[in-house]
């Protein structure tokens, strides 16, 4: 499947099928600052990801000043 | 996964609620947690006039969307700060925000109305980036709601915010800075209210409703907040709400309602000391406040463009 990226943007081909719960812990990723989407709609951890999807995995922890 | 709600396939997952949802059931738990915070503490009536700060990133243009979905009429405000293209790119989210949706958007331009921006300030006080921007939009949320005759100033502080502020201010037991950190702020002495309505929902969540809403937001984060240390707070709290979830909603919920009001003569006490700006008029504690002094220096400077004070804006994009 082909992953998306952010800060920086990138994109990695990682095989599939894989859970988002897994594909998240490969990449190091913590659910709770990350969101999963596939062709524009969420996904939730326990959903399988196929070999042909594209997903991004956008972080969703801002910043700056408060 | 199922929906908590109505069984049909779930979307997303919210741990701390030990609950999954389909969408229209999780822009419900959103709506339910915004009215909860309004309700709880006091923070808005459908007779207010509301101003809205807003970035162009998913925490402002949620509230946004969100009080106007829930019936309140609201205004928007955005700042543009200077920050090279990301400036740039999020005004334009913000404009197409209002746009689309038929709402009127203020703007204020740093450069262009006080001649200086964020960079050229971070380098003309040798502050760190955050310092300047913060106190530049703090003081330009009071004086635009005062001169627009807004009754309630809304910010899009969501519960990872408040728990990493919290968290660091504890931390270091800064006692004033914890006595104000309320979802609440009344208006008194030259500054008019402030509420945060997300307070209960956390940034995960507020990504969430603009995904589902369909709401185009700036996903990348300010090149001048890396390494910020709230960016570091909120990473550490993450880890443990990942074990433990629901640890930030008690973390910050509980400090409000149990520990707060213990430290509320630490949040009087400064009160007694204000005065009026000698060149602005806002409320400060010397003859002329901060944001003057800043626009002095910073507007003295020759401008600086933000790749100079990152280093890093051609690898950003």
């Amino acid at each position: 499947m082909k992953v998306l990226l952010r800060n920086p943007r990138r994109e990695l081909d990682i095989p599939g099928p894989r859970r988002v719960h897994a594909l998240l812990n490969d990449l190091d990723l913590n659910r709770e600052s990350h969101l999963v989407i596939r062709n524009g709609t969420l996904v939730p951890s326990d959903e399988e990801l196929g070999a042909d999807d594209v997903v991004e995995i956008r972080p969703v922890i801002s910043g700056g000043s408060l | 996964m199922k929906c908590r709600v109505c069984r049909e396939p779930a979307i997303i997952d919210v741990p701390r609620h030990n609950a999954n949802f389909c969408a229209p059931h999780f822009l419900d738990m959103c709506r339910k947690q915004v009215l909860k915070a309004i309700d709880d503490f006091d923070m808005l009536t459908k007779d207010d006039r509301i101003l809205v700060a807003v970035s162009g990133g998913k925490d402002s243009l949620a509230i946004w969307d969100m009080l106007i979905d829930l019936g309140y009429e609201a205004d928007g405000l955005y700042i543009g700060l200077g920050i090279g293209s990301y400036s740039d790119v999020s005004g334009d989210y913000a404009r197409a925000f209002a746009a689309e949706r038929g709402l009127k958007l203020v703007e204020i331009s740093l450069r262009d109305d006080y001649g200086y921006d964020i960079p050229t300030a971070t380098r003309a006080t040798r502050r760190v980036p955050c310092s300047a921007c913060g106190m530049s939009k703090r003081h330009l949320f009071d004086k635009a709601a005062l001169d627009g005759n807004y009754t309630a100033l809304v910010t899009g502080h969501n519960l990872d915010d408040e728990a990493a502020v919290l968290y660091g201010n504890t931390l270091r037991w800064e006692l004033p800075y914890l006595a104000r950190q309320l979802p609440t702020l009344p208006a008194r002495n030259g500054f008019p209210k402030k509420v945060k309505p997300l307070v209960r929902l956390s940034e995960r969540e507020t990504a969430a409703w603009c995904v589902v809403r369909g709401i185009d937001y700036l996903v990348d984060e300010c090149p001048m907040a890396a390494g910020n240390r709230h960016l570091n707070y909120k990473d550490a709290l993450n880890k443990i709400e990942s074990q433990s979830p629901g640890t930030k909603t008690a973390f910050y919920l509980n400090f409000v309602d149990k520990v707060a009001p213990l430290l509320s003569a630490f949040a009087l006490s400064d009160d007694l000391v204000l005065a009026p700006c000698n060149s602005c008029g806002a409320p400060t504690t010397g003859e002329v406040c901060a944001f003057c002094h800043l626009v002095k220096t910073a507007s003295a400077h020759e401008p600086v463009p933000v790749e100079l004070i990152t280093g890093r804006g051609a690898r950003r994009r």
